[in-house]
């Protein structure tokens, strides 16, 4: 006998195979556009470029074809990612790559670019067929697997060195995931790589996110320091997070998806000033900015050697005037951080209390690390015994 | 940081050494004996202390975990499966626990069944890198996710028992 939720599945995945034969008759009924070859710049209203080729004429940017040499790889094709993907697909990127394990819910349409018809499909699948819809002419390879796992971990460090355009390594790796996991496995791969990236993120509370560039031995890798935070100005004693894990809104994921893009942009094509770390205050309309530099005691030890390698290089260099960039200082006191442990008594938050670095109004650690070592207590003793056997003695409990 | 039975119970668990996770090979095999140390160790306090509420075991390589956690409420126990992969960056990161069969039941959770950990977890382990292991992850981080979601979802008749499980 088939179960109801057997048979509801079953509908459910011939949905899916109907939406997606539907939209492969679109496709060829609407015809996709024919590639372009190169980027024209003349005005007339069947160049899709004509608009961004006019960022040429103006002298905002050089030279604008440049684009369509460079590769990104968008890491998490949520809320910020596929918003991002669209914006470089747009732009007439080469090359992109995307990583992604979840599928599309409708709990997702409080966000940009997805579409209801497109629950169940695999988020990696499902971008790539609108995307490959608006611009033909972008390269895209995508993975639906998460990168933290071991054997995946290997894959993606193998697809960041060689999934550029003609094999090459991509030219920067764009964070758009939600969570502190896969943002230390990205950190990891692009110092063990010396690969830049820029991470992007909005809090679980909707209403602040951020930006960040990170050249992996010049400015603070994700590891350097803890994690940053925007003020967002609002009481933690007053934020109820009973039922929720996190609340989002399209606007705030949207215009962070836009700081990112442009930074993106800037750094790739080289106008105006790229920023290091940007910061959205949306409850005040605030947006602080800074550059941190590496932390030379950073746990990270692929960051060190990449701080060496900088170092050298910089040395090598023809000395130039340059102003005295401000050491970073280490806090004393503890400004910053407090109410986030608020269950704890005045004592252990004095034992719990780290060096905050000096960061710009606005901008907070989301906790510190004490200089001395956490808790203390008596460590697990040695034994004669393999590991076989301690797995063998677990399973028989 | 945690009730004072979750913080003696934390503090009577040995704390690791090595510093290494999955990507390192031989150092992680010394880091996998420890985990087991601790694992082992905790599960007996727990049985001494007749509150025994976890069974967790790993592939050969001690990258993918697996196993079975109870709770007891009103002398009904209800058992699940519980599920977690060890991320490349452990310990610098805790594994991400999941109750693959609670997913969808309460908000208190990430897609996949991955439980919702308090604010206070994420600092506390970061402090305690590397000496916070998987022992650990279970006292601070399911126990009192469960001690919290279980008896809320049998109150909003989300979970019922099922009748083969004995207390």
């Amino acid at each position: 006998m088939t179960t109801v939720e057997e048979l509801r599945l079953r509908i459910r995945e011939l949905e899916n195979e109907l939406i997606k034969s539907k939209q492969k008759q679109s496709d060829a009924e609407h015809h996709l556009r024919p590639k372009i070859d190169k980027m024209s710049a003349e005005v007339v209203d069947s160049n899709p470029y004509s608009r961004l080729m006019a960022l040429k004429r103006m002298g905002i940017v050089q030279d604008y074809e440049r684009i369509r040499s460079y590769s990104v790889a968008v890491v998490g094709v949520g809320g910020v990612g596929s918003v991002t993907a669209e914006m470089l697909t747009r732009c007439g990127i080469g090359k992109l790559l995307l990583f992604d394990y979840d599928k599309v819910e409708l709990a997702n349409m409080n966000r940009l670019f997805f579409q209801p018809h497109q629950a169940g499909l695999s988020k990696v699948q499902a971008a790539e067929h609108t995307l490959r819809n608006i611009n033909p002419d972008v390269a895209f390879e995508t993975h639906n697997y998460n990168i933290t796992t071991m054997d995946n971990f290997t894959h993606f460090m193998e697809r960041i060195s060689h999934g550029g355009l003609e094999g090459k390594p991509v030219d920067l790796i764009l964070s758009c995931v939600d969570n502190f996991e896969a943002r230390m496995a990205i950190n990891t791969a692009c110092n063990e790589l010396g690969q830049t990236w820029m991470e992007s993120g909005v809090s679980e509370n909707a209403v602040s996110g951020h930006i960040q560039l990170i050249i992996p031995g010049e400015t603070a890798c994700f590891a350097c320091a803890p994690p940053l935070v925007v003020a967002a100005n609002i009481d933690e004693k007053t934020l109820k997070k009973d039922g929720v894990c996190a609340a989002s809104l399209p606007t705030t994921m949207g215009v962070v998806a836009g700081l990112l893009v442009q930074n993106v942009l800037k750094y790739l094509l080289g106008f105006g000033t790229v920023s290091y770390y940007l910061g959205y205050n949306a409850m005040q309309d605030f947006f602080p900015s800074m550059a941190m530099k590496a932390n030379p005691q950073c746990d990270n030890a692929h960051c060190r050697r990449q701080q060496e390698e900088y170092k050298k290089k910089e040395a090598e260099q023809p000395k130039q005037e340059v102003v005295e960039e401000e050491e970073e200082v280490v806090h004393e006191d503890n400004e910053w951080g407090i109410e986030l442990v608020s269950e704890v008594s005045e004592a252990e938050l004095q034992d719990a209390s780290g060096p905050v670095p000096d960061l710009p109004e606005g901008i907070n650690v989301a906790y510190t690390i004490p200089k001395k070592d956490g808790v203390s207590g008596d460590t697990v003793e040695e034994t004669e015994q393999s590991l076989e056997e301690l797995m063998a003695q677990m399973k028989n409990m | 940081m945690a009730d004072e039975a979750t913080r003696k119970a934390v503090s009577d668990i040995p704390l690791l050494k090595t510093n290494s996770g999955p990507r390192d090979k031989e150092l992680w095999v010394q880091r996998l004996r420890e985990e087991y140390l601790a694992l082992i160790k905790y599960v007996e306090n727990n049985k001494a202390a007749d509150n025994d509420w976890f069974r967790l075991e790993s592939n050969k390589e001690g990258t993918r975990w697996f196993g079975k956690c109870w709770y007891i409420h009103e002398l009904l126990k209800y058992e699940f499966d519980l599920e977690f992969d060890i991320p490349v960056t452990y310990p610098a990161t805790a594994p991400e626990v999941a109750i693959p069969e609670l997913d969808g039941k309460t908000a208190k959770m990430y897609r996949g069944g991955k439980i919702c950990l308090t604010d206070h977890f994420k600092p506390l382990w970061a402090r305690n890198v590397p000496k916070f292991g998987l022992a650990h992850l279970m006292a601070l981080g399911l126990g009192p996710w469960l001690a919290v979601e279980i008896p809320d979802l049998i109150a909003k008749g989300i979970i019922e028992h099922k009748e083969q499980q004995n207390s």
